[in-house]
């Protein structure tokens, strides 16, 4: 696990370092004026002009003391600047994978059990759509069905008036977001419900003489939500991909957009420390979903 | 008392495929006795595991449709019942076990739960009450401390004791008649003996009537009491075990008995350490059977009109029937 | 049973389907999806080697007068701010999705099997090394690394196939490798040792054919997956850059601002990008059905 970061941050140090022109060539170029002696004296304090290895090793060197540099835009704390807006998006994650989740799955389950009907046509159908849409398109259009209906965009803000506005801040855009994964757990528990209705205990469940209820909730379900639980902590990552277009498209002050704004101001500091949280959290929530599977298949639990 | 429990009838499945229709069970008629082992006898794809499945309707449907017969268990036809009154009938009255033990257990419920769920469907019982006489049923089976075994989950027991334990969840709530297909097929030889061994005391211990099906002539001869031989869909031959063994009708059970090598010695027309015979040839493709006899094609004896016609299945002596137009001129006159 | 129904039965299960059109008839009756999918890939790629001719503007030419016209007469979709005809720009927009679509998932795929045979054939070290590569390529979600990629190479078309299919790299060796570790047990390969046969004879003669299948169905998928990337990359600003018309990015010129006024603008470029990757799963998912092993017989 601790590879795997040290590789990723290795990444996007020598890719960051690949963009042409730094924070200081676009500070300047807006700016209008170029002297070259500032720019050099400021490229200097930012230590830009240290050989890679040695700005590399500040950074290494910095994460692990709790010193994560400074915006090079704001000239905060990267801490400063990022911890804000954790919660945030944290919010906005989670309530998306919890629709994604509770829509998911039932639905899936139900697609599984009434193979090739017209129920499980239909629902394919949606969960392809899930899947089809652009995420950013589906924001716009809710933003102007909220035109249409209301007058106006929904404007995010930190102190809601009303309890309703409220959930409406947070629902509708994880709603957007949270579409696409339920889509995808949606045809994945489709998928492994059908793989285990096809296997041998199955058979000896009805030989038995069990009802189709217990058949497939009893038996077949409990066997198909294992892959499901994996599949979670997949989505967690792609739900950090729908967040970046989502956040842009609802103006929602989180990390995703940040990051985006960050990059074309070629902040190297919060892009880095950024990108870095996104593959711990990343990381993090795939090993806990796979404690977690280890913990509920008796197969791994009980290997002797 | 002499009535059959189970009486088969002109059973017939089909098979819907692309590669047109597949007669995999072709008016199959035999009967079963209170307390009896019948053995169902023929190499891969001749339909004798659809045969069992068609008697519990587990066919998967589609592609597969029972097209005709009847299944009388103990005077009631099984093929005419609504499908809540068949799982009434299913693990209760009439029960199976499977080749493969490791996948036909469900890998995250407990053996012991899996074996008490028989219970709790039919018989009523839930919870603590269910799981001891499932501990019980282990025990019955021969299972080494069956109260832990009971907790144990199917990965944990090796293959042996997964079908002892499937024994048990088809023994539970004592049917009259219990399906094996092919039940140590997936076994090392020295659990194949335990097992059969097994199956004949459940016999004896509860009355159940055993089908058991199997392509091993081995097993036959030391397990069961009389034999149905089947080909490309169809029941050719049938007969008490000894008799079949002693005096193979049909030309196809005489080239099964003569290529396995100490069943050979039994057979009085192959002199002793003579080269194994195989049957030549292949079995036809199901979905293209040829118009008369479907052995014919690899039969030595076959002649025109066995081409030409399916021989009538007929009793050639007392108990011993056979579908073969030579089958008195080929093995030896009849004796009455 | 009757005769009738006998054929019926059959008939619908496929038997006796031997002609082309009889097959094809039969695979649109069992996976209609699949054949709606297969049909809008095919007009899809039809408007994009015909957009020429189908479009009756040049996707580039401005026209004033004709800012934010509504959908109707000459401008069937409308016009945008700057009196670029909305259909033209679609029909030629479905060209750089297609480029894009296509090119990172070929390329993607091939290095993605050369990668994913050599990792699963060699292993050892090789494998060892590849697999870590691997995982932390795809600790970072594709759209972070394909943003990241995209702002260091710069905006381009040539940059933006290059950064989406880098990510896929990963996705497309893991499927391979699997498929070849589980293809190296098999007994033709031992065989193919004991015979003489050299490993490169035997990578490409039997290993690589069997791997078709994966590769067709992980290809389909990816198809979609690399068309939305694109469309997020270009909406963010980062991906196909003018003057090229890229759906994506004609959502993100119009966006905020025209949302009121000119829905037109949001709705048909979506509309096709929706409708191109529906195409592609639609597609993909019955491809998946039919090829894999477990499904068949």
């Amino acid at each position: 696990m601790l590879l795997t970061l040290f590789g990723i941050s290795i990444i996007i140090f020598a890719l960051l370092r690949l963009v042409p022109g730094n924070i200081v060539d676009i500070l300047f170029d807006s700016a209008g004026m170029v002297n070259p002696a500032d720019k050099v004296r400021i490229e200097q304090e930012l230590g830009l002009d240290k050989p890679l290895p040695m700005q590399y090793g500040r950074w290494i060197g910095g994460l692990l003391t709790g010193d994560l540099g400074y915006s090079y835009v704001s000239e905060k704390s990267t801490i400063d600047e990022i911890a804000p807006r954790i919660p945030v998006s944290a919010r906005l994650a989670s309530t998306a994978l919890l629709f994604a989740v509770l829509i998911g799955v039932p639905l899936g389950v139900i697609s599984a059990v009434r193979q090739n009907t017209w129920i499980d046509y239909l629902l394919r159908v949606v969960s392809l759509s899930g899947l089809s849409l652009p995420s950013f398109w589906l924001g716009l259009l809710v933003l102007m069905a909220f035109v249409a209906t209301f007058g106006s965009i929904p404007i995010y803000t930190e102190s809601p008036r009303t309890f309703g506005e409220a959930i409406l801040l947070v629902v509708v855009p994880a709603a957007t977001v949270g579409f696409r994964s339920s889509a995808l757990i949606m045809r994945l528990t489709r998928s492994s419900m059908l793989e285990i209705l096809r296997q041998d205990f199955v058979r000896t469940a009805r030989a038995k003489g069990a009802s189709a209820a217990s058949v497939n909730y009893g038996h077949a379900l409990r066997n198909a939500l294992l892959p499901v639980v994996t599949v979670i902590g997949i989505e967690a990552a792609f739900l950090a991909g729908g967040l970046i277009v989502t956040e842009t498209v609802f103006n929602i002050p989180g990390l995703a957009r940040f990051l985006v704004e960050s990059i074309r101001n070629r902040d190297y500091p919060i892009v880095q420390n950024l990108v870095m949280l996104i593959a711990v959290v990343v990381v993090t929530i795939n090993f806990l979903v796979d404690m977690l599977y280890a913990a509920l298949d008796p197969r791994i639990r009980y290997s002797d | 008392m002499d009535t059959p429990v189970l009486d088969v009838r002109g059973l017939s499945t089909v098979f819907f495929t692309r590669n047109g229709l597949i007669r995999a069970v072709d008016d199959l008629s035999f009967t079963v006795n209170r307390g009896e082992v019948l053995a169902i006898v023929g190499e891969s794809g001749c339909g004798k595991s659809i045969s069992a499945l068609s008697i519990m309707r587990l066919v998967p449907s589609p592609p597969g449709r029972i097209v005709g017969g009847e299944v009388r268990l103990d005077g009631t036809d099984l093929l005419a019942l609504d499908e809540a009154a068949m799982r009434d009938v299913r693990g209760n009255k009439i029960s199976m076990i499977f080749q493969e033990p490791m996948t036909s257990l469900n890998p995250v419920m407990t053996v012991g739960a899996q074996v008490a769920e028989t219970l709790t469907i039919h018989q009523g019982i839930s919870g603590k009450a269910a799981f001891e006489r499932a501990v019980e049923m282990l025990r019955l089976v021969r299972i080494p401390e069956p109260a832990q075994r009971a907790r144990a989950y199917p990965h944990q027991l090796s293959g042996g004791m997964r079908q002892r334990a499937m024994i048990a969840m088809a023994v539970a709530c004592q049917p009259q008649v219990l399906i094996a297909d092919e039940p140590t097929t997936a076994l090392d030889v020295t659990i194949q003996a335990q097992i059969l061994d097994l199956l004949l005391r459940m016999r004896e211990e509860l009355g159940t009537a055993v089908i058991l099906i199997t392509h091993d002539l081995g097993v036959v001869a030391e397990t069961a009491q009389r034999v149905v031989v089947m080909y490309a869909g169809r029941k050719i031959e049938e007969a008490p075990v000894d008799a079949l063994f002693a005096e193979p009708l049909h030309p196809y059970t005489h080239g099964l008995l003569a290529s396995v090598p100490h069943l050979a010695s039994l057979n009085p027309d192959a002199a002793p350490a003579e080269r194994l015979q195989e049957i030549p040839g292949m079995v036809p493709p199901l979905t293209n059977l040829p118009p008369g006899c479907a052995f014919a094609p690899r039969c030595p004896h076959a002649d025109a009109q066995c081409r030409a016609a399916y021989p009538p299945f007929e009793a050639r002596r007392p108990g011993h029937a056979v579908a073969c137009w030579h089958a008195d001129r080929l093995y030896g006159g009849g004796h009455g | 049973m009757s005769d009738r129904q006998y054929d019926a039965e059959l008939t619908r299960a496929g038997a006796g389907a031997d002609t082309v059109w009889t097959k094809a008839t039969f695979y649109a009756r069992q996976y209609p999806l699949g054949a709606i999918g297969a049909v809008i890939m095919i007009v899809f790629v039809a408007t994009a080697i015909f957009a020429d001719v189908v479009a009756s503007f040049s996707p580039f030419s401005t026209n004033p007068a004709q800012s934010l016209a509504r959908p109707g007469g000459m401008h069937w979709m409308g016009a945008d701010v700057m009196g670029r005809d909305i259909f033209s720009r679609i029909v030629h927009g479905a060209r750089i999705s297609l480029a894009v679509g296509i090119g990172s998932t070929l390329v993607g795929g091939v290095f993605g099997v050369a990668i994913g045979i050599a990792s699963g054939y060699i292993g050892g070290w090789f494998d060892l090394v590849v697999q870590r590569v691997t995982d932390i390529m795809q600790a970072l979600p594709l759209l972070v690394l394909a943003l990241v990629m995209s702002a260091a190479l710069g905006p381009s078309l040539q940059n933006t196939i290059i950064a989406i299919s880098i990510p896929l790299i990963p996705y497309v060796s893991r499927v391979i490798r699997a498929n070849t570790l589980a293809l190296r047990e098999q007994a033709y390969v031992e065989a193919g040792h004991a015979i003489g046969l050299s490993e490169w004879r035997i990578a490409v003669r039997h290993i690589l054919p069997n791997t078709l299948a994966p590769l067709i169905v992980i290809s389909t998928a990816q198809l979609g997956s690399t068309i939305l990337t694109e469309a997020s990359l270009s909406f963010l600003g980062l991906g196909v850059p003018e003057p090229h018309p890229s759906w994506g990015r004609m959502l993100s010129e119009s966006a905020a601002e025209y949302m009121r006024t000119a829905p037109w603008l949001v709705i048909f470029p979506g509309m096709a990008i929706s409708l191109a990757v529906f195409g592609t799963n639609m597609l993909g998912d019955a491809l998946r059905d039919i090829l894999d092993p477990r499904q068949r017989g």
